[in-house]
């Protein structure tokens, strides 16, 4: 089949979208046209709006305002059984699958093959998912049980049920956030062979270089506003940086020049079998250490352990030259760890609870003079904290879910740094709030490292981890494989040992 | 024949390991267990939970429960004793039919409130197991009848609860018959499919477009209309019904579906295998007395079933994780 010509009606189109959740605009006025056969790259920092557009594509949202239309008719995704139907496959970027069902009938749920009798016909099924492995070129068994299998995997199993859906129209989000450097070739071929057999992608990814070497076109979107929509040609990676992120560099990481002491937390062989191993490290005084990997390469597993929430293998532990018992995350704290959950809805955050008492829940023993909670104690812990972080609330009362991502954010931190802390673990800080906030948290951050905290900061999004840190460890698959100091530090660097290139430190 | 091997390998085969020891176990110590009565019996026995065992499986793969199985069991035994004080002659169909709806209009109350209002199933059924017990009293204190004995049933009704075919009792031909329509349903329909898919990972199947709602308030219902089918089917084998006939059951069927190898959480498991965890409970309980344990531990045996099911479960489940983590360390090496 010949590609078509990207000229034309486009088989997806959104137009002037409006989506807001409770009080949060969401999207404002976003545009965007799919073309059959293109790959076109959506671009923007976390929290710019991506995924509401991935949600309203995939009719897990409906636009407050404005049309999305499809072969240029207006149409309305009320399910994303709906949009299926219409030729519409979202690949999500941690997949979500069945784990007790086979993997053919992962691919086929909803849409199996019926012999006379409406029963189900497992030969064809099975026979039909390896032709799509094959014609994929990953072979996959299709009668073995999806739990177990690697992200990679489960990302194949989500492009084939697209493929036996004849979805037209594919929406990528993040796909290569967790996959090696093979992985995302090979993910890249098959994108581009879709295409070429006429079909509309959509691919969101935070790394540039790969936009470059795949999309056609992009769309970009800030603060939930479209920015603009140029051909990948046309645009420059400077331009479309400072497209994205809407101001300089310096603004959006205001790091401060700090003394660097001694060493507070000393890590040393850290290890869990098939997680991690040997990881060693370690963070001084006035210090920011940014730890940088792909989703998966256990970053987030590392610091956990270190504060004592998940059990490890072997290896020590010392803060401020005492050790620290494994998994006893009460010690942590009194010897002076706060960590900062990766999902602060999830795990920083009791979200029923008013902001006052999520504020104190890491020192309850300080509010509660003889074992009983004082009211006002706890409001007067909340309030200086609220005050340092410029936290902008209703009453204290009010509970944590009626804040903005941001000032949840404010809240998580402001209650760890309630305890004083001499280390501060921050996983993912800035994931999912705007960009005003983002700048608030990288200046708090900088100031308290200038006070003398040593601070370990992890993420995914590459600019912050090269602006904020003074030192970067960068994980690949469990293992540290290298350490850069600020100016060794680049995204090409950074990149390169996050794909499993670079020399063990 | 692969099939088949596959089918034995799980939980069905340790199962019916676990029943030939214990029937072997008790044979020796009276050679009578064994004979064709003492088989015929045992069978007989686990035909009604059988029933309730099938019912409840359809609920539990989906994540859900229903503890209201006993009360809707007794409401449908007591309404079939009532229909035929209304009138000596009411046909026996008429009665299995009544049972079936009136036990799948439960359902229907049960389902619409999880499927629809959204309210869990531990809960909502936790609230009518004693609504639907209470309706029962309260029937029978306004109408005076608090037990109905065989003279004022049918004779043809209690033939066909006490009568078999070629040897098997019919109420075991009728789980049988249940048995195979569930299995059968839930390997090869759609429909049955995507309950497995709904326990398995309710976020995957609202992306993948599965009604679940519609399909959990469809297993509320058929699984309903068995509990009313085996309410009626104790009637009539009994032959002597008061309001508290199935008090207590719920426990028992929960026990004998995890037994058999149903996920509690959901996703996995067969009928088959509940059904054969309800034959093993209940041929323990049979030979419990003839291996001269009192009858009161009953209960008690069941509980503990219960429990060395769970910890098998949850064992084979950590083992399996920590396989795949080594796996994948190894690749990693």
């Amino acid at each position: 089949m010949a590609a078509p010509e990207h000229t034309g009606v486009p088989l997806l189109e959104l137009r002037d979208v409006t989506k807001s959740f409770q009080a949060v605009r969401a999207l404002r006025g976003v545009s965007l046209a799919l073309r059959a056969g293109e790959v076109h790259a959506l671009a923007g920092e976390n929290g710019a709006g991506k995924s509401t557009v991935v949600r309203i594509i995939g009719g897990e949202h409906q636009p407050d305002s404005g049309e999305v239309l499809l072969d240029g008719e207006p149409v309305r995704f009320s399910s994303p059984r709906e949009a299926q139907q219409r030729g519409v496959a979202v690949i999500h970027q941690e997949p979500i699958q069945f784990p007790d069902l086979s993997v053919a009938e992962n691919v086929f749920m909803g849409r199996q093959p019926l012999r006379p009798g409406r029963r189900i016909d497992r030969r064809a099924m099975h026979r039909r998912a390896s032709e799509v492995f094959e014609q994929l070129g990953v072979p996959i068994d299709p009668a073995r049980q999806t739990r177990g299998l690697s992200i990679a995997d489960q990302q194949i199993i989500e492009i084939a049920k697209a493929l036996v859906a004849d979805a037209r129209i594919i929406v990528m989000d993040e796909p290569t956030a967790a996959l090696s450097a093979v992985e995302a070739e090979r993910l890249f071929r098959v994108a581009r062979g879709l295409a070429e057999r006429g079909a509309a992608l959509l691919f969101i990814s935070h790394r540039l270089d790969e936009m470059y070497a795949l999309c056609d076109r992009v769309t970009v979107l800030r603060d939930g506003s479209f920015v603009v929509t140029e051909r990948m040609d046309d645009i420059d990676n400077d331009t479309l940086v400072r497209r994205m992120v809407g101001r300089s560099v310096e603004q959006l990481f205001p790091k401060r020049d700090t003394e660097v002491g001694d060493e507070v937390l000393v890590v040393d062989g850290l290890t869990r079998a098939g997680v991690y191993r040997d990881i060693s490290f370690s963070v001084r005084r006035g210090e920011i250490v940014g730890l940088a990997g792909l989703v998966g390469s256990g970053r987030s597993e590392v610091v956990r352990a270190v504060f004592g929430v998940d059990d490890r293998d072997s290896g020590t532990v010392t803060v401020n030259g005492k050790p620290l018992p494994k998994s006893k995350p009460r010690t942590a704290i009194e010897q002076g760890i706060a960590l900062v959950p990766e999902d602060r809805r999830e795990q920083g955050l009791v979200l029923e609870l008013s902001i006052e008492r999520n504020a104190s829940l890491a020192r309850l023993k300080q509010v509660s003079p003889g074992g009983l909670t004082r009211q006002s104690r706890e409001r007067e812990l909340a309030r200086t904290w609220g005050e340092r972080l410029s936290l902008k609330f209703g009453s204290l009362s009010d509970p944590a879910a009626t804040l903005s991502g941001g000032n949840q954010q404010k809240v998580v931190l402001g209650k760890w740094l309630a305890t004083e802390p001499s280390v501060l673990i921050v996983d993912e800080p800035t994931r999912g709030i705007d960009i005003g906030a983002k700048v608030e948290v990288h200046a708090l951050l900088s100031d308290l490292a200038a006070e003398g905290m040593a601070v370990l900061l992890i993420s995914s999004e590459l600019p912050e981890v090269l602006g904020m840190a003074d030192r970067v460890l960068v994980m690949h698959e469990g293992r540290i494989t290298a350490e850069l100091s600020r100016d060794e530090a680049t995204e090409e660097s950074v990149m390169y040992a996050a794909t499993g290139n670079g020399s063990a430190a | 024949m692969s099939r088949l091997r596959a089918l034995l390998s799980g939980r069905e085969l340790s199962i019916v390991v676990a029943l030939v020891a214990v029937v072997g176990v008790t044979t020796a110590t009276n050679p009578s267990f064994l004979s064709a009565q003492g088989i015929h019996d045992l069978f007989l026995n686990a035909s009604i939970i059988a029933l309730l065992a099938i019912g409840q499986t359809l609920l539990v793969i989906t994540r859900n429960i229903d503890l209201s199985v006993g009360s809707v069991m007794g409401l449908t035994a007591y309404m079939s004793g009532q229909m035929f004080i209304a009138d000596h002659d009411t046909p026996t169909i008429l009665v299995v039919l009544a049972g079936m709806a009136l036990g799948a209009a439960c359902g229907a109350f049960n389902g619409a409130l999880v499927a629809i209002a959204k309210v869990p199933a531990l809960v909502v059924t936790l609230g009518t197991l004693y609504v639907f017990r209470g309706i029962n009293y309260g029937w029978a204190s306004a109408t005076g009848v608090h037990q109905i004995n065989a003279d004022q049933m049918s004779q043809g009704f209690l033939a066909f609860g006490s009568g078999s075919i070629l040897g098997i009792p019919h109420l075991t031909l009728i789980a049988l018959a249940a048995l195979v329509i569930a299995a059968y349903a839930l390997h090869n329909w759609r429909s049955g499919r995507e309950l497995y898919a709904i326990g398995s990972n309710p976020q995957a199947a609202r992306l993948a477009g599965i009604p679940a709602g519609k399909r959990v308030f469809t297993a509320f219902v058929v699984s309903g209309a068995l509990v009313g089918l085996a309410g009626v089917l104790h009637a009539s084998y009994f032959g002597t019904i008061n309001a508290s006939v199935g008090t207590g059951r719920e426990l028992a069927v929960v026990a004998a579906v995890v037994v058999g190898g149903v996920a509690i959480f959901g996703g996995s498991g067969t009928v088959l295998g509940a059904v054969l965890g309800a034959l093993l409970l209940t041929t323990i309980t049979s030979a419990l007395p003839i291996l001269g344990v009192p009858a009161f531990w009953q209960r008690a045996v069941d509980g503990a079933a219960l429990l060395l099911a769970i910890s098998l479960d949850r064992a084979v489940m950590v083992r399996l994780a920590e396989r795949l983590r080594k796996e994948r360390s190894l690749r990693r090496a």
